[in-house]
């Protein structure tokens, strides 16, 4: 498969890496084969320290530090006082209870807006996986279909749904004419939620469908058979052996999409801006406002609720490390 | 017609249809209805003038009411069909509106002027893409920067990701060293720290480098993924040792064993990296909202999101901007649809 673009990029490649060997043949005399390897680690671990590791330290030192300075000298130590300020609450159901109500809300959203994108997209991505695993024709397409909205950007896939969902658009004109009447869904909070979460599932649900499908077909074939054999029925297949085998492969499907539910921003953001109000407001919005878009930064506050956020994520991370562990090992 | 149907109804089997396979296809419909037409229709509606597009209902093909040029006129005339009146059936030319009553003329007798009520007439339209909201983009909107820094920022991101990525995964899985547990713990490690929880510092760190409104800043935090490492490991313990073996025989460098044995071997790998990497390099949007805040920055995805809050009614050029920038993912997943299934698959997302 040598095309044209293939020979330009080698003829970029190859002077590079001539030169490099140079320094390195340097190198592997100075070290030692074996010692080479740090050598070969070291970008990509400088990368990781510098851009993963390091920060991960530094947001600490943030979030018990107060103050609107970026510098961290210019920045007097508050202790815990970030986090009070997060977490002091009279109750914490009641956003409104709350010192910082933003926060809460933008909590209870996430919360509200993971359970139900999560649920209703696992959902249809196991139906869609199902129907896509049947002896159908043009299986390639169909599936090429469902997936084709995972590589849409997300500022794309808002635009998208904003122009259909606008007060003068198609899905209006539709409405009006079938007599149910038009609706400014946008404006309205309980709508502009529910749209937040069907847009989210129509963008990623062909990335789960596709996992799930893989998970579908690793089923050996001849369990179906010896089902059919015994003349079980399709409900009886289904809920003796496609779901058990399935399982694990549903696990990490669920703990995927909680990892990447909880972190939901851009897709909402271009769509809502967060509104009406604060509606659509997530967690990962929140920290983005506090810390970047208002005046003052409040970095402390913003790196205080991340920590938060990453203890989270951590947690759905290892159960997610051990799921995978777990699947290949069986 | 029935040759199609046959086609679409017959099973792999060959047997009568199932009523679930009824279920099955009426389902894949409505997913390729779901899925295709939003996306359609905001090609359609970028070929729409910015009259067109506030017609309520709106049509499905983007139409344009027909002008002529008569002399002794500067401006193009638009074009009107007579339904009532007179002058019924005839097509005439509007000079101009007054009130209820329109004055017009007939094209081929421009001297006499006519007065029509305005409920007799209806505009002569036709179907006709309106590509200037297209040229407008290069001309008034700065496009071409935009789109030379998505650009920038994709290719360079995935060309530095892969060199790193691919040595670290040929040190981790070519090498018997003391601490390569560490290291694979290490980069195991960042999977649980995604860029959305380090923003604050991260940013220290992008200024403090003196990367804030650069390119470079969106950029070199971004090639930072242990995904890639993954993945090439994952393919380089494929390859036989007993190759590198041969070539060290040979008195070839480690370096030439790296660039002239392992990357070509692996480049199946390698490909599906490069996919998933300008994709998530092209879609970026929070990190390059952080960083680049002055538009001569900006990358399509910043300033669609920031042409939306400004031109709320300008939507003729803000569709034909958005159809460019998903273009080009359509481009390559159209050519590259397998490598990309089948890398999404194997990595489990970013």
């Amino acid at each position: 498969m040598r095309s044209k673009g293939d020979s330009i990029l080698l003829q970029v490649i190859t002077p590079i890496m001539r030169a490099i060997e140079i320094p390195m043949l340097g190198l592997q005399r100075l070290l030692g084969i074996n010692h080479l390897a740090w050598v070969f680690l070291l970008p990509n671990l400088l990368l990781f320290g510098l851009f993963a590791f390091f920060p991960v330290i530094l947001n600490v030192s943030y979030a018990v530090t107060g103050g609107a300075n970026v510098l961290l000298v210019d920045r007097p130590h508050v202790g815990a006082q970030n986090f009070a300020q997060l977490l002091d609450c009279a109750n914490y159901l009641d956003p409104n209870s709350c010192r910082e109500d933003k926060f809460w809300r933008a909590v209870w959203n996430t919360t509200w807006f993971v359970t139900l994108q999560v649920g209703i997209m696992v959902a249809f991505s196991l139906l869609t996986a199902i129907v896509l695993n049947r002896e159908i024709r043009a299986r390639g397409f169909f599936r090429a279909v469902f997936f084709f909205p995972v590589l849409l950007s997300p500022v794309v896939v808002a635009l998208i749904w904003k122009w259909i969902l606008q007060r003068e658009g198609v899905l209006n004109a539709f409405l009006d004419w079938t007599g149910v009447g038009g609706y400014n869904w946008l404006v309205d909070a309980d709508w502009a939620f529910g749209w937040s979460v069907f847009l989210s599932v129509w963008a990623h649900m062909g990335f789960y469908t596709l996992i799930l499908l893989a998970g579908l077909q690793a089923i050996p074939r001849d369990v179906y058979e010896a089902a059919t054999m015994d003349r079980a029925s399709a409900w009886r297949v289904f809920r003796r052996i496609t779901l058990p085998l399935l399982s694990p492969t549903m696990l990490v499907v669920l703990v995927l999409a909680l990892i990447k539910g909880v972190q939901t921003f851009d897709e909402v953001y271009a769509f809502t801006g967060g509104g009406p109000g604060t509606a659509t407001t997530f967690i990962i919005q929140y920290i983005y406002e506090e810390g970047f878009a208002g005046a003052p930064r409040l970095f402390g506050l913003a790196a205080a609720a991340s920590l938060l956020v990453a203890g989270v994520l951590v947690v759905l991370t290892l159960v997610q490390l051990w799921l995978n562990r777990r699947s290949a090992n069986g | 017609m029935s040759r199609t149907l046959a086609f679409l109804t017959a099973t792999r089997g060959g047997a009568r249809l199932h009523w679930s396979d009824w279920a099955s296809y009426s389902y894949l419909f409505l997913g390729v209805f779901l899925m295709f037409f939003p996306v359609i229709w905001l090609v359609l509606s970028s070929f729409k003038t910015e009259a067109d597009l506030q017609r309520y209902p709106p049509t499905f093909l983007p139409y344009q009411q027909q002008t002529i040029i008569l002399e002794g006129h500067a401006d193009p005339l638009p074009l009107f069909q007579i339904t009532g009146g007179e002058h019924e059936g005839k097509i005439l030319a509007q000079l101009r509106r007054v009130g209820l009553r329109a004055q017009m003329v007939d094209p081929a007798d421009p001297e006499t002027r006519l007065t029509i009520d305005i409920a007799d007439r209806a505009p002569v339209e036709r179907f006709t893409l309106a590509t200037e909201n297209y040229t407008d983009l290069f001309g008034r909107f700065n496009f071409l920067l935009y789109f030379w820094n998505s650009t920038f920022i994709t290719v360079s991101a995935t060309l530095i990701m892969l060199l790193t990525n691919s040595m670290a995964a040929f040190a981790l899985s070519k090498y018997h060293f003391r601490g390569r547990t560490a290291v694979l713990l290490l980069v195991i490690g960042t999977l649980m720290i995604p860029q959305t929880v380090v923003l604050v510092p991260l940013f220290l760190i992008v200024t403090e480098l003196g990367m804030f409104n650069s390119l470079w800043g969106v950029i070199i935090p971004g090639a930072a993924t242990p995904t890639g490492v993954f993945l090439l490991r994952q393919y380089m313990l494929t390859i036989p040792d007993e190759i590198l073996d041969a070539a060290r025989m040979d008195k070839a460098s480690e370096w030439k064993i790296y660039w002239r044995i392992i990357l070509p071997l692996s480049a199946p790998a390698i490909a599906v990296l490069a996919i998933l990497a300008i994709m998530w390099r092209w879609n970026d949007f929070l990190w390059p909202l952080i960083v680049l805040t002055q538009s001569e920055n900006f990358t399509l995805q910043l300033a669609l999101n920031s042409f939306q809050g400004e031109l709320q009614t300008q939507w003729s050029s803000l569709l034909a901007m958005t159809v460019l920038t998903l273009l080009p993912i359509a481009l390559v997943f159209m050519f590259l649809q397998k490598y990309i299934a089948t890398g999404i698959a194997s990595t489990g997302g970013k």
